[in-house]
């Protein structure tokens, strides 16, 4: 059987007329929307200290001090259901000659001229942008959301080191809203990708558009057509 | 304390030697600082460690402790041979030109009249040459070899800067430098405070420490001056008042003593009280003593005291010893001597030194009696608490009984302070639980004691049937009436003797104060000095009027200070002999050509001519005394003499140890220690944190010293292989014990004949009970021995071993 | 022979004990954390300062202990770690705190005794105001007392990276931080703080700023005369002065004391986190937004054509329709 290269195991094609891919597995889609929603919790708490403008998002844990307290805690869980999407996901978001190509000639697939670009894999250049800087964000704030958790860990570093942690929190808070921001809007600009990740299908011509080589593996790899 | 508190703020210099002002005396050494910052006033510290004091003073030295009188005989030398004396009150208001007999003087560290078999003085040489006309002999040029000058001059000889610190181990150039400060408050105008306490009491020759001083201070003319005094820091809030009231074995109130064995009748007691002037023209103020004396058996027996029964004299008490001092109290029941004991706002178990005696003579009691607040140490001696009370209570079969009493802040009263001042204090909560007022509780006592008596008798019940006991309600005697009765008042009509035909007092009218006290029974007063206290113008103690019109800290109506509302004693001694003052921005009385007048009560006759009267009215000679006759049993001049543990020999006599003449139980002998098995000099001291064994109680005084601990210096430490914040035994003959060790610059090793000498400091105030880390305190180790004079045993100096130890478990 | 100084306006002399209605209400908040709009306070007020003479304390900690009473902390019962300074630290149970540090000065071969009372300095710019993101929870009374309002704390810490002095301490039980007050309760009824009026000795003095300082000054003179020549006052400017400031024998080396700060002033990542950089993230943020929304407005979706479906049907049918028949047939 050919070697996979672009896809998981568990891409599939899962119809023929018209043409349907399965793009994500149940359970990578209830750990993407997990994660996703401690994210947003994290954002609202978080930026409720962020600003005093924001205070006011504190109410919706119930004050303050309720705010403070769950905070680190979704931070926590969030960075774990990170971690599990990040196994799954890390090989196939590792950047490739291609992507380079693709990112210097962005502009054409902004213009709506995808077709001047290379053949993609699952995953095109602003994906992995969004998977890697997540990563490494998240990283950059559980390292530095940890030395700054007064309740439990109130004296592992020096007041120095936090003041710089905390200040590389705020600043790790801010890109990834960013990239949030981007990721989001890319998915819903990028009209059929967000039934990706809701029932976990894309169509065919998705496929086609915009991860080829993607669609070319699955079809390659597959025995037996879609039982339909 | 010869002047007060609030006097201090007038000096030019503060010595604080002997004492750790800062951290025993803070509101007091508020006075210190006001001093320094408004008459830029300097503070030297003489103190074996570098106290809180020494954190703020301007000049420290070290000193070995024990060893304070060659150091003061050292600074005398010095200001005689630099000329620093003040000449004219020395000439005048001291001693010195009294001529000495012949016998006397002093040989090997002993003066004459030594016997080591009874470890006594025979004290008869220690005198005055008195003339044909009954009075002393006197040489006004001071030139008579004889005179007490001369002596003096001789007796300090020895005393060289190098002598001091071979002895104290303060090295010379400091000593000399401090002499240069003192020096300088010899001008007329220029005067010096003494600030002391416990480290020189607390030496078998505390008292000659304290004279040491005293003398330097005379011979500078610092005594009877604002700013100057022998100021001695009392301990206690009332500690004061428990002298004042006669709160020792061998004293009545007002220092009128108890009468010994020997003074079988009245009359022969009196026979020794009532001193005749040496010299001419002089007060002697103790020719009053059967009036003070005669007014306070009235007060103790009422109508029971006639002239018929030498005034109820034989219900006093008689002494067998010098004194039942508390070593002595305990040495007896150690013996099995002592049935019942009652401890009554005292925890002597921590207190008091040798506690494997103390526990051994507790547990020989049949009954032991605590009138305490708390939880004392000495109430729970019975019970095991590891190894910070290692004993076995099956084997105690001592009774104890605690009855909870109230403390200062939950009644009423007066304390009086080291100024003398009675200052009268109202509740500020209301006791706790059972606790009772100390007063309710004897009362009790006394009323069941004297029910008993008059029911079955006794071998001699008139002193208890007959005690007067003239309460509103006999089971609860108010403060209000206890002071009134301690004032004094007239029993009948007494005539003005300034004014004959006329009423001075009528019957029951409360007396000015001792001046109307009389001798034919018409007046009682339960504490002369304190007559005054609540007279004819009501509760003179509770007054608090801040005024001060001089600006000078006299603060004359604000309570009211014994005696007469004398706020500085010997203050006629503040004038020259025309009875113009020395300074005059430190006016404290002057002579206006009839009468004294001025910011004080004049301690003199008010109409007493200045060049006729001395002022030290309470001696027969009129003058102060440099040379103290036989009225200390060590000697008429303080004379180097070493603790009984001691890291070196008496320089001057190496067979001699300790004070020839203190107190030594047979007992105790084998206990002593010596410098080959330890090397290291114990001191114990308090803490500012603490006070004593109570504040432990208390969580916030826990937390801010909350565990027992020794100080040593840096060097001992490296010795020893000993770290900051260890653990460490200290041990000797006596005890061995655990603690963490405070490793500090603050303690560096003394070279005392070429070695040098460690000092481990043991603060004193952990015990078993309260709230604090359970610890020891310094007198598990300490000697059972006493000043010769006065019975304070010797906490102060002891030697000790030390080593690196394991944390105790639990 | 220094000039004697006056006696100071302090909180020794016995204020007056009739009731007083606290003078110290929102019309007299300067600042208020994360407040950026308080209004203007209509209650101005002198500047206090409580002035800790050093050369004066003889380390009673009675202001310790005064101040553990009168604020009904309870400060727990330690062990002793070879120091008299007890407990070890500050806490959120003892605002102030003795510290011992014994120095050799090497030019006089003397041994000193330097004994500083650690606590709130009340800093005219706050740093813990500044690192505060619960509006009022630490707010300054135009007097300069700086104060936390624990019912509006959140236990974030943050103050205690805002503040040079290594001041506040969260309390594990309560998780609200807590400092001294400066006494304000008792200042706003005309008393002086409790340590103040603890001190034996007058080395903590309080009144108006102005006449502390002259205090002061008499004070450094009064040193020099007894040979600290260095003496001086320590009231950094770095953090625009403080309401609690110190005399210092040796104020070239305010290390000496424990570590006092020689410089101290709002660290620099601070003044970055909390200054501009918020605004910055915060508008980047809002750029993001808005051009999102607008490019969705205005910009042509990205969408998959019908050709792209067919031709991806293609791709399929090509591979799996063929391989998939090749099977069976196998
Ligand atoms: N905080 C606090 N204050 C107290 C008390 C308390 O328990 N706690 N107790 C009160 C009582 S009852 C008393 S009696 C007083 C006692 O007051 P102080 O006598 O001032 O107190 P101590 O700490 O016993 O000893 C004073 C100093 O004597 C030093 N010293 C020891 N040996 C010698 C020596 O041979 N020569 C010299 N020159 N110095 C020596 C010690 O190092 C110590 O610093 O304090 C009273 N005030
Ligand atoms: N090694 C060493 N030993 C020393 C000293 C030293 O420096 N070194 N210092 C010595 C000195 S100076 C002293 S004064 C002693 C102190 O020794 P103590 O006087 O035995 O010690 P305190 O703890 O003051 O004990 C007094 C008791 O009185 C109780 N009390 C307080 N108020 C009242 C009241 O109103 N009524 C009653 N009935 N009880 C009350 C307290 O609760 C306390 O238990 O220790 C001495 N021992
Ligand atoms: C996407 C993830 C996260 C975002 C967006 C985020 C955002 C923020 C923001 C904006 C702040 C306020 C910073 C300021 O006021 O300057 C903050 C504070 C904080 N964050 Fe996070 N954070 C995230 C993850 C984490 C994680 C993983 C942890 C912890 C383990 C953590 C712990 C903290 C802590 C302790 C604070 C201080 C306030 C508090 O205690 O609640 N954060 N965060
Ligand atoms: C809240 C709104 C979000 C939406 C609408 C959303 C939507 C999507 C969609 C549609 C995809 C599928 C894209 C594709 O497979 O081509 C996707 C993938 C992904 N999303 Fe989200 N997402 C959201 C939030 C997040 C957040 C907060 C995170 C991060 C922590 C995140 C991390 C990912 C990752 C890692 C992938 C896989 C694609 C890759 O690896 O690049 N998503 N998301
Ligand atoms: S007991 Fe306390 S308040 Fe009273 S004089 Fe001593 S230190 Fe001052
Ligand atoms: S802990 Fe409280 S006072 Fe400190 S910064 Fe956070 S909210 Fe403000
Ligand atoms: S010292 Fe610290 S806690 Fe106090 S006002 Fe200054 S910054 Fe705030
Ligand atoms: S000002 Fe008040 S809160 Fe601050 S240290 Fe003094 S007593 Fe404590
Ligand atoms: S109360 Fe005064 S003297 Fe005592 S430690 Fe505090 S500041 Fe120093
Ligand atoms: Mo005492």
């Amino acid at each position: 059987m050919a070697e996979r290269e672009y896809s998981e195991s568990t891409d599939r094609i899962v119809a023929t007329e018209p043409v349907e891919i399965r793009r994500y597995a149940t359970h990578t889609r209830i750990n993407h929307w997990f994660t996703a929603i401690l994210i947003v919790l994290l954002i609202l708490s978080g930026f409720a200290l962020f600003h005093p403008s924001l205070f006011f998002l504190t109410a919706l844990f119930g004050g303050g001090q309720a705010a403070r307290f769950i905070h680190p805690i979704f931070g926590v869980v969030a960075c774990i259901s990170f971690l599990l999407l990040f196994l799954q996901l890390w090989k196939l978001n590792l950047m490739r000659r291609e992507d380079i190509t693709w990112a210097r000639n962005i502009n054409e697939m902004l213009a709506g001229n995808e077709e001047k670009l290379p053949e993609l894999g699952k995953y095109n250049f602003g994906q992995k942008v969004v998977f890697w800087g997540m990563f490494w964000l998240l990283l950059a704030m559980v390292v530095s959301g940890v030395m700054i958790w007064q309740q439990f860990f109130p004296s592992l570093v020096s007041i120095e080191v936090r003041r710089w942690a905390v200040a590389i929190h705020a600043l790790s808070a801010v890109l990834s809203v960013l990239i949030i921001i981007v990721h989001v809007y890319a998915s819903l600009w990028t009209r059929g990708t967000l039934r990706a990740m809701v029932g976990g299908r894309v169509s065919g011509g998705w496929a086609w558009k915009h991860h080829r080589k993607w669609l070319r593996e699955v079809a390659r790899r597959q025995d037996t057509p879609p039982a339909e | 304390m010869t002047n007060s508190w609030t006097d201090i703020k007038n000096t030019d210099l503060v010595i604080v030697m002997g004492g750790n002002a800062a951290e025993a005396h803070p509101c007091g050494f508020k006075w210190v600082t006001e001093a320094k910052a408004h008459r830029a006033a300097k503070l030297i510290v003489v103190d074996p460690r570098f106290t809180r004091t020494a954190a703020v003073s301007d000049y420290y030295a070290p000193i070995r402790p024990g060893t304070d009188i060659a150091w003061l005989m050292g600074m005398i030398r010095w200001m005689i041979e630099n000329d620093k004396v003040h000449w004219e009150y020395v000439r005048n208001f001291t001693n010195a030109a009294f001529i000495v007999k012949d016998e006397f003087g002093w040989q090997d560290g002993l003066f004459t009249g030594y016997d080591p078999a009874t470890r006594d003085y025979d004290r008869s040489s220690w005198d005055y040459v008195i003339g044909e006309d009954g009075f002393a002999e006197t040489d006004p040029t001071l030139e008579n070899p004889r005179c007490v000058w001369q002596l003096l001059k001789a007796h300090v000889d020895v005393y060289t800067p190098e002598m001091v610190e071979r002895i104290t181990g303060t090295p010379a150039d400091q000593f000399l430098h401090i002499a240069e400060m003192i020096g300088e408050t010899s001008a007329p105008d220029k005067t010096m405070t003494s600030m002391y306490a416990l480290g020189w009491t607390q030496h078998t020759k505390g008292s000659q420490n304290i004279r040491g001083m005293a003398m330097l201070q005379l011979i500078l003319g610092n005594i009877g001056v604002m700013g100057g005094g022998m100021n001695a820091l009392r301990g206690h809030s009332n500690i004061q008042g428990l002298t004042d009231m006669g709160l020792m074995s061998n004293l009545l109130t007002g220092y009128l003593s108890m009468p010994t064995e020997a003074e079988t009748d009245y009359a022969t007691y009196m026979s020794t009280r009532e001193f005749k002037p040496l010299r001419p023209n002089q007060t002697s103020y103790w020719q009053n003593y059967s009036k003070f004396m005669v007014s306070f058996m009235k007060a103790m027996w009422g109508d029971a005291a006639q002239a018929e029964n030498d005034w109820a004299y034989h219900y006093l008490p008689k002494l067998d010893v010098p004194n039942y001092d508390v070593l002595r109290m305990f040495e007896l029941m150690n013996q099995g001597q002592v049935n019942l004991y009652f401890c009554q706002g005292f925890n002597p178990l921590m207190a008091f030194p040798n506690r494997a005696k103390l526990t051994s003579a507790l547990s020989k009691l049949k009954l032991l009696v605590t009138i305490d607040p708390l939880e004392t140490e000495t109430a729970r001696f019975w019970e095991n608490h590891g190894e910070y009370n290692d004993v076995d209570p099956a084997s105690i079969q001592t009774e104890v009984l605690q009855l909870p009493s109230t403390c200062f802040a939950e009644d009423e009263g007066s304390l009086t302070n080291s100024g003398r001042w009675l200052q009268w204090h109202w509740p500020g909560v209301s006791p706790p639980g059972d606790a009772k007022l100390d007063t309710w509780i004897m009362s009790q006592i006394f009323l069941r004691v004297r029910e008993l008596y008059r029911q079955e008798g006794g071998s001699f019940p008139d002193p208890i049937l007959n005690l007067s006991w003239e309460y509103e309600d006999e089971n609860d005697p108010t403060p209000q009436e206890l002071a009134m009765e301690i004032n004094g008042r007239a029993l009948s009509a007494v005539s003005d003797p300034n004014n004959p035909g006329a009423t001075l007092l009528e019957a029951g009218q409360q007396v000015k104060n001792f001046t109307e006290l009389k001798d034919d029974g018409s007046t009682m007063c339960g504490c002369w000095i304190y007559s005054g206290c609540w007279n004819v113008d009501g509760n003179n103690m509770a007054r608090r009027d801040n005024s001060d019109p001089s600006g000078l800290g006299v603060y004359q109506n604000w309570t009211w200070s014994w005696p007469v509302n004398r706020r500085i004693l010997y203050n006629r001694a503040s004038c020259d002999l025309e009875g113009r003052p020395y300074d005059a921005d430190r006016m404290l009385i002057e002579w206006d050509g009839e009468r004294w007048v001025g910011n004080d009560v004049p301690d003199i006759g008010v109409t007493s001519r200045p060049e006729e009267v001395g002022p030290f009215i309470m001696n027969p000679e009129g003058t102060s005394r440099l040379f103290a006759r036989g009225m200390m049993r060590d000697g008429p001049f303080p004379t180097h003499m070493e603790p009984f543990e001691s890291p070196m020999a008496n320089v001057f006599n190496a067979e001699m140890r300790g004070n020839p003449v203190a107190r030594v139980f047979e007992s105790d002998v084998a206990d002593l220690g010596t410098s080959e098995e330890f090397p290291y000099v114990g001191t114990s001291y308090r803490l500012t944190e603490h006070f004593h064994f109570w504040t432990k109680h208390n969580k916030v005084n826990a937390a801010l010293q909350p565990q027992f601990f020794v100080e040593i210096s840096e060097e001992l430490a490296a010795e020893k292989g000993i770290t900051k914040g260890g653990w460490v035994r200290v041990w000797n003959k006596r005890a061995s014990i655990r603690a963490v060790a405070v490793v500090t610059k603050r303690i560096k090793p003394l070279i005392c004949d070429g070695k040098p000498v460690h000092v481990v400091g043991v603060p004193l105030h952990w015990g078993f009970t309260g709230v604090a880390k359970k610890g020891y305190g310094p007198n598990s180790l300490t000697v059972f021995i006493g000043d010769a004079n006065i019975e304070t045993p010797e906490s102060k100096a002891f030697l000790v071993n030390i080593e690196p130890a394991e944390e105790p478990v639990a | 022979m220094s000039t004697p100084a006056p006696a100071p306006t302090t909180a020794v002399s016995n204020p007056s004990v009739d009731p007083l209605t606290p003078n110290l209400s929102d019309a007299a908040i300067m600042r208020a954390s994360a407040t950026p709009n308080l209004p203007e306070p209509t209650q101005q007020m002198e500047k206090v300062a409580k002035l800790i003479d050093i050369s004066k304390c003889i380390g009673c900690k009675a202001c310790q202990s005064a101040c553990a009473e009168w604020n009904e902390t309870s400060p727990e019962i330690g062990i002793c770690d070879g120091t008299y300074t007890n407990p070890p630290d500050l806490s959120s149970e003892m605002y102030t705190l003795m510290k011992f540090s014994e120095w050799e000065n090497p030019d006089s071969g003397n041994l000193e005794w330097l004994i500083r009372k650690d606590g709130c300095m009340h800093c005219e710019d706050p740093g813990c105001l500044k690192a505060c993101p619960a509006p009022g929870a630490i707010v300054q009374y135009t007097n300069g007392i700086v104060d936390f309002v624990s019912d509006k704390c959140i236990g974030c810490g943050y103050c205690i990276s805002g503040c040079p002095f290594d001041i506040p301490r969260m309390s594990p039980t309560r998780n609200v931080v807590s400092k001294c007050t400066l006494c304000s309760d008792r200042v706003a009824v005309g008393q002086g703080p409790a340590c103040a009026k603890a001190c034996p000795t007058q080395a903590i003095v309080f009144g108006t700023k102005d006449d502390m300082m002259a205090h002061a000054e008499t004070r450094v003179d009064d040193l020099k005369s007894r040979g600290y020549d260095r003496a001086g006052i320590y009231d950094p400017q770095g953090v625009g002065g403080t309401h609690v400031f110190y005399v210092l024998q040796h104020a070239d080396k305010p290390e000496l004391y424990s570590d006092l700060p020689a410089d101290p002033k709002i660290s620099e990542v601070v003044e970055g986190w909390k200054g501009p950089a918020k605004a910055v993230g915060l508008a980047a943020i809002g750029l993001a937004a808005v051009g999102t929304v607008l490019h969705s407005i205005f910009g042509k979706p990205n969408t998959v054509s019908a050709e792209d479906q067919s031709e991806a049907e293609e791709l399929v049918d090509a591979e799996l329709g063929a391989e998939g028949q090749q099977r069976e047939e196998v």
